[in-house]
Formats: C-alpha cells, sequence, structure tokens
C-alpha cells in the first residue's frame, strides 16, 4: 500500500451511520419494553392503592367492612416468617457454601451429587416446597401444625438453595492467595476460614441473604398450601402462632367481589413493594459499600 | 499423554527416600540428565538449617522435580534461579509444607529442619509453617488494617505479650515502621505493591520465625521497591536464613550467598517436563566459574 492511498479513507457511508443508528433505537425500544410495562403496573397499582392508605389502614386488623380493614397482622405475620427465614437460612446457608467450596473433595461423587441437586433445587417450583411443607412440615413428622414455624421453615427451604449458591460465590470470590496467606503463617484450616476468607465473602453473603429473604416475602403459593389462614384478626404471638402474610392478605382481598377490597388490596401491595424496595436497596448499599477489587 | 504404559509410575511414595523411578530407562542417560551436586556432598555446611535427599514432587502421579539433594545453611541467603517450570518454587513449597495444600501433589524423599523430618509420620504442617516464614510473589495482604495483618500471626500462634510492641517490632524489622506508624488502623489495600510487599515481609516476621522462604518476591515490583526490599534481605539475614525463589539472575547475584541453579529436564521426552537441581554452590563461584556448561549457559544468558 503506497502513502497516497493512505491519505485518503473516505467519508463514512451514510448507508452504514443509518445502520449504526437504526441498532441503538432497535435496542433502546426492546429495553424500555420492560421498563414500560413494569413502570405501568407500578402507576397504576400506586393509582388504585394510595387513597386507601393510611396510618389506620397499616395499624388495624382484617374486616369484613372495607372502611375498617386493614393488614397488621399480615405485617407482622410477614417480619414473623422473615425471622424465622433469616434465622434457618443464614447459618445453614453459610454452612453449606464453606463445606461445599472448602472442604468437599469434588472428586467425591457424593459432593458432586450434592452440587448438582442444590443447582437443580434453586429452580423448582416453589409449590412443590409448599407440598413438601404440607406433607412433612405442617403434618409428618414435624406436625407442626399452620403455624408461624411451620411456614417459615417451608419459605427456608424455597430459598435456601439461592442462599447457598449465592454464598459460594461470594466465598470464591476471596482470592486463594488470602486462604495461603494465612495457612503460611500456621493458621489452621479452621482459623483461616473463621478469621479472614468468612470475614471476607461477609458483604457478598450478606447481599445474598437479603435478596433471598425478599423473594421469600413475595412468595404465595407455598403459604397457601401449607394452609396459613387468610383472615386473621390477630397478630402472631409466637411460632407456634396462626398466621397470615402480605401476599395471602393480597390474595385474599382480590378474590372479594367488592370493588373497595380491590383497592385495598392494591394498597397492601404498594406496602409489600416498599418493604421489597427497602430490603434491595439495603443489599445493594452493602454491596457498593463493600465492594472490593482484589 | 501418550501410552499409559510408558508413563512413569507415580513419583515416589512416602518414607521412601531415594526411590526415584527410572525415566525412560531404555533410552540411553544423556551426559544432560546426569545431575552434579557441588558442595552438596563435597563441601559439608555446618548445621544446615534445611537438607534435603532426595527430594522429588510429583503432581497427580507425574513427576514434577526429581532428586534435590541440598543443604541450605543457616543466617545466609540462598537464591534458586533458572528456567520456568524448573521445580524450584516447589521445592520451595516443600520446605513448609504449602505443597500439601494442593491434593495432587505427592512428595518423596527427605527433607529436614534442624535435623527433623518435615514429611514424618507425626509432623503437624500447621506447625511447621508456625516456625517457617513465607511471603509470596503477588503481595497477598489480609484486606483489613496494617496493624491487624501483622497481628494475625502472633495471634494465631497465641503468643504472649504486648501486641502493640510486636506490630512495631516487626514493622520495624521491614523498615516499614516510619511509613506506616501514622495509619496502623487504614486498610493495607490502600498501600502501594512495595509496601504491602513489605508488610507481607513483617508479617512473616511478626511470629518470629527463625527462615523467610521468598517466592519471587519483586517479581510484582518496579525497581526502586525491589532494591528496598533487597537492602531488607542483606539486613534480615543477620536474624533469619532465606531462601529466594528469583527469576532474576541479576537479584541472585546482588542479594544471594548461594546459588542452586535448576533446569528443565526434557530428557524423558517433551511432555515429561522434570526440573532438576543442577549445580549448587556460593553464588560468586556460579556467576564467575560455574562447574557446569549448562550453568554458564544460563547465567551468560544463552537460554531462559
Amino acid at each position: 500500500m503506497t502513502s497516497e492511498s493512505v491519505q485518503t479513507f473516505g467519508a463514512p457511508s451514510p448507508a452504514g451511520k443509518l445502520r449504526d443508528w437504526a441498532f441503538v433505537v432497535l435496542l433502546a425500544v426492546l429495553t424500555s419494553v420492560g421498563l414500560v410495562v413494569l413502570a405501568a403496573l407500578l402507576i397504576d397499582t400506586a393509582i388504585d392503592g394510595v387513597p386507601s392508605l393510611s396510618f389506620d389502614f397499616l395499624t388495624s386488623f382484617p374486616s369484613a367492612f372495607p372502611a375498617r380493614a386493614g393488614i397488621e397482622s399480615a405485617v407482622m405475620g410477614t417480619l414473623w416468617l422473615m425471622l424465622v427465614v433469616a434465622i434457618v437460612i443464614i447459618p445453614l446457608g453459610i454452612a453449606t457454601a464453606l463445606y461445599l467450596e472448602e472442604y468437599a473433595d469434588r472428586s467425591k461423587w457424593w459432593n458432586r451429587l450434592i452440587e448438582v441437586n442444590i443447582q437443580n433445587l434453586a429452580a423448582v417450583p416453589s409449590i412443590v416446597y409448599g407440598i413438601l411443607g404440607l406433607a412433612y412440615i405442617v403434618r409428618g413428622p414435624l406436625d407442626l401444625g399452620r403455624t408461624v414455624l411451620a411456614g417459615g421453615l417451608t419459605l427456608s427451604l424455597v430459598v435456601l438453595p439461592v442462599v447457598i449458591i449465592t454464598s459460594r460465590e461470594a466465598i470464591r470470590a476471596v482470592p486463594p492467595s488470602i486462604k495461603e496467606g494465612a495457612l503460611a503463617l500456621g493458621a489452621t484450616q479452621w482459623q483461616a476460614i473463621w478469621r479472614q476468607i468468612l470475614p471476607s465473602s461477609i458483604p457478598g453473603i450478606a447481599t445474598g441473604v437479603i435478596l433471598s429473604l425478599s423473594r421469600a416475602i413475595g412468595e404465595t403459593a407455598p403459604l397457601i398450601l401449607v394452609g396459613a389462614a387468610t383472615f386473621v384478626a390477630f397478630n402472631p404471638t409466637g411460632l407456634d402462632s396462626a398466621f397470615t402474610a402480605l401476599p395471602l392478605q393480597i390474595f385474599s382481598w382480590i378474590s372479594q367481589p367488592n370493588e373497595d377490597f380491590q383497592s385495598l388490596a392494591a394498597a397492601a401491595i404498594v406496602v409489600l413493594l416498599v418493604m421489597l424496595i427497602m430490603l434491595n436497596a439495603v443489599a445493594i448499599w452493602l454491596r457498593n459499600k463493600y465492594q472490593r477489587r482484589w | 499423554m501418550t501410552d499409559p504404559e510408558k508413563t512413569p509410575e507415580p513419583a515416589v511414595e512416602q518414607g521412601e527416600p531415594g526411590q526415584v523411578p527410572p525415566i525412560a530407562p531404555d533410552e540411553p542417560r544423556a551426559p544432560v540428565a546426569k545431575v552434579i551436586h557441588h558442595d552438596v556432598i563435597d563441601h559439608a555446611i555446618e548445621a544446615p538449617v534445611f537438607e534435603t535427599e532426595a527430594l522429588s514432587v510429583a503432581y497427580g502421579g507425574k513427576p514434577a522435580v526429581l532428586d534435590v539433594t541440598m543443604k541450605i545453611p543457616q543466617k545466609e541467603i540462598t537464591a534458586f534461579i533458572g528456567p520456568s517450570g524448573c521445580g524450584k518454587s516447589t521445592i520451595l513449597r516443600c520446605f513448609d509444607r504449602m505443597n500439601d495444600l494442593i491434593p495432587s501433589a505427592a512428595v518423596g524423599g527427605m527433607v529436614r529442619y534442624h535435623g527433623v523430618d518435615l514429611y514424618g509420620g507425626d509432623v503437624d504442617a500447621v506447625q511447621v509453617r508456625k516456625r517457617i516464614g513465607m511471603v509470596f510473589q503477588k503481595p497477598n495482604p489480609f484486606p483489613k488494617p496494617v496493624y491487624d495483618n501483622i497481628a494475625f500471626g502472633p495471634k494465631v500462634l497465641g503468643m504472649k505479650g504486648d501486641m502493640d510492641e510486636i506490630v512495631e517490632s516487626a514493622l520495624r524489622r521491614a523498615s516499614l515502621w516510619e511509613d506506616v506508624k501514622d495509619r496502623l488502623k487504614d486498610n493495607a489495600f490502600g498501600m502501594s505493591g512495595g509496601q504491602q510487599q513489605r508488610l507481607c515481609i513483617a508479617r512473616a516476621l511478626a511470629t518470629n520465625p527463625d527462615v523467610l522462604l521468598m517466592d519471587e518476591p519483586c517479581s510484582a515490583l518496579d525497581p526502586i521497591s525491589t532494591s528496598r526490599i533487597e537492602d531488607l534481605m542483606h539486613e534480615l539475614k543477620e536474624t533469619v536464613s532465606i531462601v529466594i525463589v528469583t527469576h532474576n539472575m541479576q537479584q541472585a547475584a546482588r542479594v544471594s550467598d548461594r546459588t542452586a541453579f535448576f533446569i528443565v529436564d526434557l530428557s524423558a521426552g517433551e511432555e515429561h517436563r522434570i526440573g532438576r537441581l543442577v549445580e549448587y554452590g556460593p553464588t560468586d563461584r556460579i556467576f564467575t566459574n560455574p562447574h557446569d556448561t549448562r550453568t554458564e549457559d544460563y547465567v551468560s544468558g544463552k537460554f531462559g
């Protein structure tokens, strides 16, 4: 190639420019489909629900009269469930993740079996866990009845695989050189894990736990199966108490013919969404605050 | 892989010193594979800190380094040099049983630390590592404050005494105290690479080891940081024995008292790269009057 021909690069072709532009527009339109649908849903719900929102709505029990009905027992039920789920999934999830990442010998078939099963369990529909909960937790061997504990344990089963998977990822994100450094100083494997690897992976694990809780908050199907009541005019008093939960309350009001109940359902959805957004905001905040480049 | 029948037997079983599998026994052993143990047998090193006998390491049954016999003297700097894959880091990692972390690794032959067989049946690898410090290729401080980085080792060891004093003395020995005395609570990740590496040295010194193993400690550092670490090594050898693996021949010539030269032995075929110790002796002799032509070629820059 001579230097003369190099001097003439030529102008960009108008057709090429148009194609580039059209592609960007296409991507933007496709992106906005999801966002617009979501926004429409949120706005519609807010328009229906916000007028019914009031302090009384939050602090009243369900009632046959729409004007007096509220969601206190549902919110309290949901909080109780979250408490049980958190207490169950945090130790179980972290312990399983630590075993699989730090101790399990992958050349052994049973460890690979556990791994594959956990991956698959994460994709099992939640209603299947509901059946399991009904058969083994509400009735069957545990025979806990339709209590907060039974509901919480069932929801824990639903989200446990996700907690394990995200915790494993958080633990794996700690570079092996950290563990090597600790072991080279004469730490035992337990000390290296407990004092270096686990503290370094806590932000990632916490993010996974919170996102799992926010999934558990919205679960309805398993709770219907384990027989949570939909009309509960009292707050749970303990683990052995009957309970309802926000998604169940919403489900129950939606199925009422009275229009006023429909707007109560919309109001309850707004409350549920606010709780979800708060949880996710904490998760994002945690992730950004402790994000580390190794 | 070739025909499995031809593959050498899994290198060596533990506790059978000298049982090194023959490599391609049918082929006449080229003079290249002949290992000369200069200074190892002839000039006895008094009270060596480490002593190896026919030390061999295999990964997944494939020999990686074979038949290393040498004595590492106390309170000197011993450098391991040689081309990539010659097994110098692998041998270094035998000295504090870091190879135990690789499940497929098998160590054969003998390593003695002050006369004690490191791979003896009743020796706990954790106890070995408490006595022997190690610094890695890439600085690996813990993502914690400077203070906590240093204090971790002494805490794990259950060392008694004033922790502030232990931390200060370790940082002083690594000539890092003046740099960090006002930011002991700052995260170690905010330090420069050279400071991080000196922090890792200080961390290793905090438990008062009598040996410091350094696995290419300067390969990720700039020349100024490198020279600071080399100065530091000169100061440290008053109190600790140092074994350093380095890619950098000039560094070995500058810092070390003794140099061991390893090669990659390809006489068993291209797919069997086996590290071997070729020559070991006082650094000035290795660099000015090597006995082995391969050492000469390497130190004069003809390969490697």
